[in-house]
């Protein structure tokens, strides 16, 4: 009895850690930044590209192409953002939607057009696959993983925006504009620096989700739906939210599978729902 | 100014009256197929194959030449299929109709089909009852419990007595089921358990956990071709569940050739059923596989393999009729036809209009270091046996 609970435990946590690194960047853009960037899975999904590319067409180690991946995403949002995202941070909602489902339709387009429609193939080292056996429970090495890096992502940006003075400057652009303003902090370029920062985590957590999920094109679209639930589950502005958010709907998701699969998917909306009823703001939102 | 709208009109004239006698030259087909959204892989190789088919048999046939109008879904669309064909026939005055990777556009176009008294060859789409909608419709591809109900038995026949399946939630995915429980317990196969996960599913490990406790001698597994057949074998590697043990059963899409790229020794010994595979042993598919790799750089699947001998189809019968092109005499012309296939010998039952093929069971294998579908037993002469309970 206890064996499948906590192997539903880890599994559904793992679960959860994956949608969390795939949403810790829409975090940092939507979250602190307010603007809704429904292109974000589109820098993940550009991040899985770069990885499959380094992979398997230049023999890199997986390890290797991480941080090409943050990097290569994090670049391509610095040009978007100064060209274009930077024009609608004070429009509204609707229109930053606007924008940046075009973005995400011109991505799919693109991704279809150079790598073909078709599935990547993806592969991971040796020592990231199969299994090991805990007290009887099964822990898959890869998962295990996907949680510390999970861990380690959200320790390094809480650490970074409450303790260094960049974290300052980007919460005070990000609650008082004109104020940071007044202050000699150069605004604009804190901003694009954070876009950077959020799409380049983006590109990360799609490259370290592929192995489980797959990719192809229409990835861009398939995970956004995912990336918004826990963003919003766990309220806007916190990376803390967005952790918890994520753990607990990967555990009711993987055990709502495990112990009722007639529910099936359905149960990671109820539960989304029912958190949204209790607090509207999310978890841990202030606005 | 007077001058130059006469001119204009005369030359509008020119062209409406050049405009039907082109139409009546070329005998025009109208494709419809998902070419972009989540099943554009499946388009761009069913087109690939299309185009393969017609530059190496020449694009005219009967002495008229062929034209393609190709529409787009964008996806599971049955209105839109709907409406596409009927723009196609009342405004493109296509002649026929083919293409059809998604069950629900192909019935949705049936409609179409049957009332216009237009010939339709649909060339994946697989749940059986789609050719009875329309008598003027053909199928060049399989039908899902010809393929399951074949595996159910043969996995009865290897040995296997208790076994639980996993599909996904949707119509082909209910048919797979379907297919392979009845295959497996008319055999006298008993279905300990089995369960329902949904289409767009990024994660499996709650589902085969489940599987994996109740301990089967066999576990069958159905999803859509795309991103879960790789994501699911590599879940059932990682739970532990050993090929060699536990038997792991599926239609050809588990272990297509993308998936099994992703899943690397993961995949081996897996067993599928399926009706065609790049790999199959064929003077015929040697060169099929040449010239589209020589095409397209890349090899054929199912959806290929449906395109060509759609094609086929399609000529042999025009050459039939003479290049006459109403409903009636290419279905007369399309019933009982008989051709060898890269995929091996092919034939439309005249009383269904549906395919009869070999179906061949294989298991994933390392063949020159690479995980391969390998053949390593066969049915001949499989009919959908769906249809045939239907008469009854």
């Amino acid at each position: 009895m206890i064996g499948p609970l906590v192997g539903v435990l880890f599994d559904g946590f793992a679960y959860g850690m994956l949608l969390f690194l795939l949403s810790v960047g829409l975090s940092v853009t939507l979250g602190m930044m307010n603007f809704v960037n429904l292109a974000h899975c589109s820098f993940a999904m550009l991040g899985g590209y770069v990885t499959v590319s380094l992979m398997n067409d230049l023999g890199w180690p997986f390890f290797a192409t991480l941080p090409l991946a943050f990097l290569a995403a994090a670049a391509v949002s610095v040009v978007l953002e100064r060209v274009l995202y930077r024009r609608l941070y004070r429009a509204s909602d609707l229109d930053q939607c606007l924008l940046t489902i075009g973005i995400v339709f011109v991505s799919v387009a693109s991704a279809a057009y150079i790598y073909g429609t078709v599935q990547q193939p993806v592969q991971m080292p040796d020592y990231l696959q199969g299994s090991f056996v805990v007290m009887g429970v099964n822990i898959a090495v890869y998962r295990l993983f996907l949680v510390g890096a999970a861990l380690a992502i959200t320790l390094i940006l809480v650490a970074g925006l409450e303790y260094t003075r960049f974290g300052a400057q980007v919460r005070a652009a990000v609650d008082n504009q004109r104020m940071a303003r007044g202050l000699g902090i150069n605004v604009g370029g804190v901003f694009a620096v954070t876009f950077a920062l959020g799409s380049g985590l983006a590109g990360l957590g799609g490259s370290l989700a592929i192995a489980i999920v797959g990719l192809d094109p229409s990835f861009a679209f398939t995970y956004l739906i995912y990336v918004l639930i826990v963003v919003s589950t766990g309220g806007l502005g916190s990376i803390g939210g967005s952790f918890v958010a994520a753990a607990l709907l990967g555990i009711s998701d993987v055990a709502g599978k495990y112990y009722v699969p007639q529910l099936g998917s359905f149960l990671i909306y109820l539960v989304m729902l029912g958190m949204l009823m209790w607090r509207p703001a999310g978890l841990f939102g202030k606005r | 100014m007077q001058k130059l709208l006469i001119g204009l009109g005369s030359l509008a004239a020119a062209l409406l009256a050049a405009s039907p006698v082109h139409a009546q030259g070329a005998i025009k087909i109208g494709l419809i197929m998902p070419y972009s959204g989540q099943f554009a892989d499946t388009a761009t190789q069913m087109d690939n194959a299309i185009k393969l088919y017609v530059s190496q048999h020449g694009d005219s046939v009967a002495g008229r030449k062929i034209e393609f109008i190709r529409k787009d879904t964008g996806g599971i669309a049955p209105d839109i299929a709907k409406r596409l064909a009927q723009e196609l026939v009342v405004r493109d005055k296509v002649d026929l109709l083919a293409g059809f990777v998604l069950t629900p556009n192909a019935l949705a176009a049936s409609d179409v089909s049957a009332e216009a008294k237009k010939f339709m060859v649909i060339m994946n789409a697989a749940t059986a009852i789609i050719t009875t909608k329309s008598p003027y419709s053909t199928r060049t591809s399989l039908t899902i419990p010809q393929l399951n109900e074949t595996l159910g038995a043969w996995a009865y026949k290897s040995g296997v007595r208790k076994a639980y399946t996993m599909v996904s939630d949707f119509g082909p995915g209910h048919d797979g089921e379907n297919g392979f429980q009845r295959g497996f317990k008319d055999a006298g196969g008993q279905i300990v358990g089995s369960v329902r996960f949904p289409v767009a599913n990024p994660d499996f490990s709650a589902f085969v956990q489940r599987a994996k406790d109740l301990n089967p001698e066999a576990i069958y597994v159905w999803v859509p071709g795309g991103v879960q057949p790789a994501a699911i074998g590599k879940t059932l590697a990682e739970r532990g569940i050993d090929p060699a043990k536990t038997r792991i059963f599926g239609q050809g899409e588990l272990t297509e050739e993308s998936a099994l790229k992703s899943m690397g020794d993961a995949g081996l010994g897996i067993i599928t059923v399926y009706h065609y595979d790049y790999n199959h042993a064929s003077a015929m598919n040697a060169a099929f596989v040449k010239a589209y790799n020589g095409a397209y750089s890349r090899n054929p699947d199912i959806y290929s393999i449906g395109g060509w001998d759609g094609m086929h189809l399609i000529y042999e019968a025009l050459k039939k009729t003479g290049g006459k092109t109403d409903g009636d005499s290419l279905i007369a012309a399309a019933k009982g036809m008989k051709w060898e296939s890269p995929r091996g010998p092919v034939s439309i039952d005249p009383e269904t209009r549906d395919i009869i093929q070999t179906v061949y069971i294989r298991r994933v294998e390392k063949v020159g270091g690479q995980p391969r579908n390998v053949e390593f037993d066969k049915v001949e002469n499989v009919k959908d046996p769906f249809k045939a309970r239907m008469k009854k």
